[in-house]
C-alpha cells in the first residue's frame, strides 16, 4: 500500500513538473505564426504624464487601425520601473506580447535575448523600407553589422534648457555653448539660494547619458571595439569626473539633486530655482508644471570647444523609443501591419506631436510643428551631433553600474567628500567587475 | 469518489472525540487503499509543490548554470557551469564575493537592531497597554495602523518624509527644532541605514506588539496579584512572571521577524530603488541587483541557495537551542 501511495505522489509531482516546464521557461523556440490574425496586444511604454493620458491618447488611434485592418488591438501601457522585467519575463516564459516598445538603448541587450524579431531588409520592406528612417535611429535599433531587432518609433535628444527671466536678472545675454562658458555662467547663478544647473543624481539612466556624451567629447566609448566594458580609460574617468565635478568642485548643482530620480529637477526649473537643465524634449513637462513657451528658451547642449558635430563634439545621445515585435507571436503578419501603421507619416506626426519627440520618419518631419525653435535645435542635434550609446548586448548592465557608480560618487560630493581621478578610478573599476565576463 | 469523501469526513469528525474514535469508520474500497488523510493533504500537496519547491528545485538548477540574457529565451539550454557561479559568489577577495559580503555584513546587523528594537517596543507597548485606562482601545488601534498599511503605499510615503530638501524629517529635525547644521541626506550615503532602519522598525513593530499582547491574555492575573501581595514591584513581576511566561511566544516572534527582516526586499526597493546606497544594501535587494540588473541569474541563484542554506542552519538552530529548554522543561 505504501508503494501504491508513494507512486501516486509521484506521478502526481512528475504531471506537475511536466506541466510547468512545458508551459513555462525553457523551450519555447517558436518563431511566429498567424494562428490569430484577429487580435494584437501591444506593451507602450509610458510617454505621456500618466498612463492614462497614454490610454486616451493611444486608445483613437487603436480605433483607427481597427477600422482600418479588422485587427483588435489590446492595449497595456507599462511604467519605466517595470518594462525591462516584464520583457524579461516574457522572454522566459515564452508568453509576451505581440509588439512592444522599449528604450532604444536597449535594443542590442534585448537582439541577444533572442526574443525580439530581426528586421531583415524583406521585412522592412513590409513597412516601406529602411530609407524611411532617420540614420541616427536606426543605428539605435540593434547590434552593428546585425538586422536591427526594432524600428525607431519617436525620437529625442538632450539640449539646454535656460531660464529665461533667471538669465535676465543675472545679466546674462546669451545660453552657454561650451561647458566652461556653462560654469562660468553659474557660478554666476548660483547664488541666494537658487543653482545654475538641475541634475538627476540617482537616477540611473539619466547618469548614463550625460557621462556617455561627455565620454564621447572624452574620446571614451565605454567598450572596446570587441565589445568588452572599458569603463576605467583616461577619457572615461574624465567624463565621469568632469560631470560630478559640477557638483563637487565647479558648484553649480544643488547637493540636494544628489538623491534626485524622479525628474525633480523639471520642478526646480519650473519653480525658478535652477536655471537650467539639460533635458530631452521636455517642453511638454514644463507646460504641465505651469511654465508658458516664453519662460524659457533652448540651446543645443555644450562641448568643450566649438560647434557641436560628430565625434568628439557629440553633444547628445540618440534617445527615443523604438518598436519591436516578439518572435513568438502568433499574429506576424497583423504585427507587421501594426508597426508599419504606427511608423506611417500620418501617425508619426500625430503622436510625436502629441508626446512632442521628433519622427524618426524623415518624410514626417516636414510637418511645421517640428520647426519649433526647441524641436528646431533637437532635430538638428539628432541629425548631425547625437551619438548612439554602444549597441552591445551589455548595454542594460552598463547603465546599472556605470549609472550606480556615479550616483555614488554624486551622493559622496553632496556629502563633502572629496571627488579626485582616483575615487571616480576606483567606482568605475569597481563597476567594470561587476559586469559579466563574456 | 470525490462526492463521498466529504460526506464520510463529515460522519468521521461527528464521530470523532479522539484518535482512537475515528478507527471506527474507515471509507471503503479504493479510498481506504489510498487513505482518505492523504487524499485530502492532495490539493495542499500539490500546491505547495508547485509554489514552493517547484521554484526551489528551479533556483538550484538555475545556480550550476550559465545563464545570461543570450539563454533567457531557451534557459534549459544554458552552458552548464557546475560550482563556478558559487565559487565567484564565496570568492570573498574578488569583487562579487566581496560585495556579497559587505552586503551580507550590513544584513546581519540590520536585522539584529530591527529585530531587537521591534521587540522592545512592541512588547513595551503590550505591557503598558495590559492595564486598563480610558483610550486604551483607541491607542491599540493606533498602534496596529502601520501593520494595516500596503508596505508599498507607507514606504513611499518614508520615502518622501526623507527627501533632503523637501521631506518633513529634515523640516521637524532641521528647520524647527534647529537639531542639524545642516539638512541630512537620508537616502543617499552613510544615513541611509539609518532611514532603512526606522522605516522597518515603524513597521515591524506592530506586530510584535500584537503577538505578545495576545501572549500576555494568556497569564493568570492571580499570579501577578500573588506576587504583589509577596512584594514584587512592577519591575520583578516583569522579570520573575511576564517574561518568563511569554517564552514560547517570543520564540517564534523572535524567528518569524527574524526570517521577515533577513529577507525584507520591499522597504529597501521602494526606499532606494533598485540600486541601495552602500551603507543599507540589503542582501536582498543586492541579489536582485545581481540577478535583474546585471542579467546574472546564475550568480544570483547561487547567491539565493546560498542564502537559503544559511536561513535554514540559523533556523535550525535556533529552533534546537530553544526547544531544548522546553523538553528538559517537559520532563
Amino acid at each position: 500500500m505504501r508503494r501504491i501511495r508513494a507512486a501516486a505522489v509521484g506521478a502526481a509531482t512528475l504531471s506537475l513538473v511536466l506541466a510547468a516546464t512545458s508551459c513555462g521557461g525553457g523551450s519555447s523556440t517558436g518563431g511566429g505564426s498567424n494562428d490569430s490574425p484577429k487580435t494584437l496586444t501591444y506593451w507602450a511604454t509610458n510617454q505621456g504624464a500618466s498612463l492614462e493620458v497614454d490610454k486616451k491618447v493611444l486608445a483613437p488611434e487603436l480605433k483607427k487601425f481597427e477600422k482600418q485592418t479588422g485587427i483588435k488591438v489590446k492595449l497595456e501601457v507599462v511604467p519605466w520601473a517595470d518594462l525591462l522585467n516584464r520583457i524579461l519575463a516574457a522572454t522566459t516564459s515564452g508568453q509576451g506580447p505581440d509588439v512592444l516598445n522599449i528604450g532604444n538603448t536597449w535594443s542590442a541587450s534585448l537582439q541577444a535575448s533572442g526574443a525580439l524579431l530581426p528586421w531583415d531588409e524583406k521585412t522592412f520592406d513590409k513597412i516601406g523600407g529602411k530609407d524611411r528612417f532617420l540614420a541616427s535611429a536606426l543605428a539605435s535599433a540593434g547590434a552593428e553589422g546585425k538586422d536591427p531587432a526594432a524600428v525607431p518609433l519617436y525620437s529625442m535628444a538632450y539640449a539646454l534648457y535656460y531660464n529665461k527671466k533667471m538669465f535676465a536678472d543675472a545679466g546674462i545675454e546669451k545660453p552657454p555653448a561650451t561647458w566652461d562658458e556653462l560654469v562660468a555662467t553659474g557660478k554666476k547663478l548660483s547664488k541666494d539660494g537658487k543653482w545654475a544647473l538641475g541634475a538627476e543624481g540617482s537616477n540611473l539612466s539619466n547618469n548614463i547619458h550625460q557621462v556617455f556624451v561627455l565620454g564621447q567629447q572624452h574620446g571614451a566609448d565605454f567598450f572596446d571595439a570587441q565589445g568588452k566594458p572599458d569603463f576605467t580609460s583616461d577619457g572615461a574617468v574624465a567624463a565621469v569626473k568632469q560631470y560630478v565635478d559640477l557638483m563637487a568642485k565647479d558648484k553649480i548643482v544643488a547637493p540636494g539633486n544628489a538623491e534626485y530620480a524622479q525628474n525633480q529637477s523639471l520642478s526646480d526649473f519650473a519653480k525658478d530655482k535652477t536655471a537650467m537643465v539639460l533635458w530631452q524634449t521636455a517642453s511638454a513637462t514644463f507646460k504641465a508644471q505651469g511654465m508658458s513657451e516664453d519662460e524659457w528658451g533652448v540651446a543645443p547642449a555644450p562641448v568643450q570647444s566649438g560647434t557641436p558635430g560628430t565625434g568628439t563634439s557629440a553633444n547628445s545621445m540618440v534617445a527615443g523609443i523604438n518598436m519591436s515585435v516578439f518572435k513568438n507571436t502568433d499574429n506576424l503578419d497583423g504585427s507587421l501591419k501594426f508597426v508599419k501603421f504606427m511608423t506611417s507619416d500620418a501617425e508619426q506626426k500625430i503622436l510625436n506631436k502629441t508626446y512632442g519627440s521628433i519622427p524618426p520618419v524623415k518624410s514626417a518631419q516636414s510637418d511645421a510643428e517640428f520647426n519649433r525653435p526647441d524641436l528646431k535645435v533637437i532635430r538638428d542635434t539628432l541629425a548631425n551631433s547625437a551619438a548612439a550609446l554602444p549597441q552591445v548586448p551589455n548595454e542594460s548592465q552598463f547603465e546599472t553600474v556605470v549609472g550606480t557608480a556615479v550616483k555614488n560618487l554624486f551622493a559622496a560630493a553632496a556629502g563633502g567628500k572629496a571627488v579626485t581621478n582616483e575615487s571616480v578610478k576606483a567606482e568605475l573599476t569597481k563597476a567594470q567587475q561587476q559586469m559579466p565576463k563574456k | 469518489m470525490t462526492v463521498t469523501a466529504p460526506e464520510e469526513t463529515g460522519t468521521r469528525a461527528a464521530k470523532t472525540d479522539g484518535p482512537g474514535a475515528a478507527r471506527g469508520a474507515r471509507p471503503p474500497g479504493r479510498i481506504r487503499r489510498i487513505g482518505l488523510p492523504y487524499l485530502l493533504l492532495l490539493p495542499a500537496l500539490l500546491l505547495e509543490i508547485l509554489v514552493h519547491l517547484l521554484p526551489i528545485v528551479t533556483g538550484i538548477f538555475m545556480s550550476f548554470k550559465e545563464l545570461s540574457q543570450f539563454y533567457l529565451r531557451d534557459w534549459g539550454a544554458a552552458p552548464w557551469r557546475g560550482l563556478d557561479n558559487y565559487s565567484v559568489t564565496v570568492d570573498f577577495d574578488a569583487p562579487i564575493g566581496a560585495a556579497l559580503l559587505h552586503s551580507f555584513a550590513i544584513t546581519c546587523a540590520f536585522t539584529v537592531l530591527s529585530v531587537g528594537l521591534c521587540w522592545l517596543l512592541g512588547t513595551t507597548a503590550a505591557v503598558y497597554l495590559q492595564e486598563t485606562f480610558r483610550g486604551r482601545g483607541v491607542l491599540r488601534a493606533l498602534f496596529l495602523v502601520p501593520y494595516a498599511l500596503p508596505v508599498y503605499a507607507a514606504v513611499i510615503t518614508w520615502a518622501f518624509m526623507f527627501q533632503r530638501d523637501n521631506g518633513l524629517v529634515n523640516h521637524v529635525l532641521h528647520d524647527q527644532l534647529g537639531l542639524t547644521d545642516s539638512p541630512t541626506f537620508w537616502l543617499i550615503g552613510d544615513n541611509s541605514f539609518v532611514a532603512l532602519l526606522v522605516v522597518s522598525v515603524w513597521k515591524g513593530w506592530p506586530f510584535a506588539f500584537l503577538i505578545v499582547m495576545a501572549g500576555l491574555q494568556n497569564i493568570p492575573r492571580d499570579m501577578y496579584e500573588a506576587a504583589a501581595i509577596d512584594g514584587a514591584g512592577m519591575w520583578q513581576q516583569i522579570r520573575r512572571i511576564t517574561l518568563p511566561s511569554l517564552r514560547p511566544v517570543n520564540q517564534v516572534l523572535v524567528l518569524v521577524l527574524f526570517l521577515w527582516t533577513f529577507n525584507d526586499f520591499n522597504t529597501p526597493y521602494v526606499l532606494f530603488g533598485k540600486s541601495a546606497p552602500e551603507s543599507a544594501d540589503l542582501i536582498s535587494i543586492h541579489i536582485y541587483q545581481s540577478s535583474f540588473a546585471t542579467w546574472d541569474f546564475g550568480t544570483g541563484s547561487a547567491m539565493s541557495v546560498l542564502l537559503l542554506l544559511f536561513l535554514l542552519v540559523v533556523t535550525g538552530l535556533y529552533l534546537l537551542v530553544t526547544n531544548r529548554g522546553r523538553k528538559t522543561a517537559d520532563v
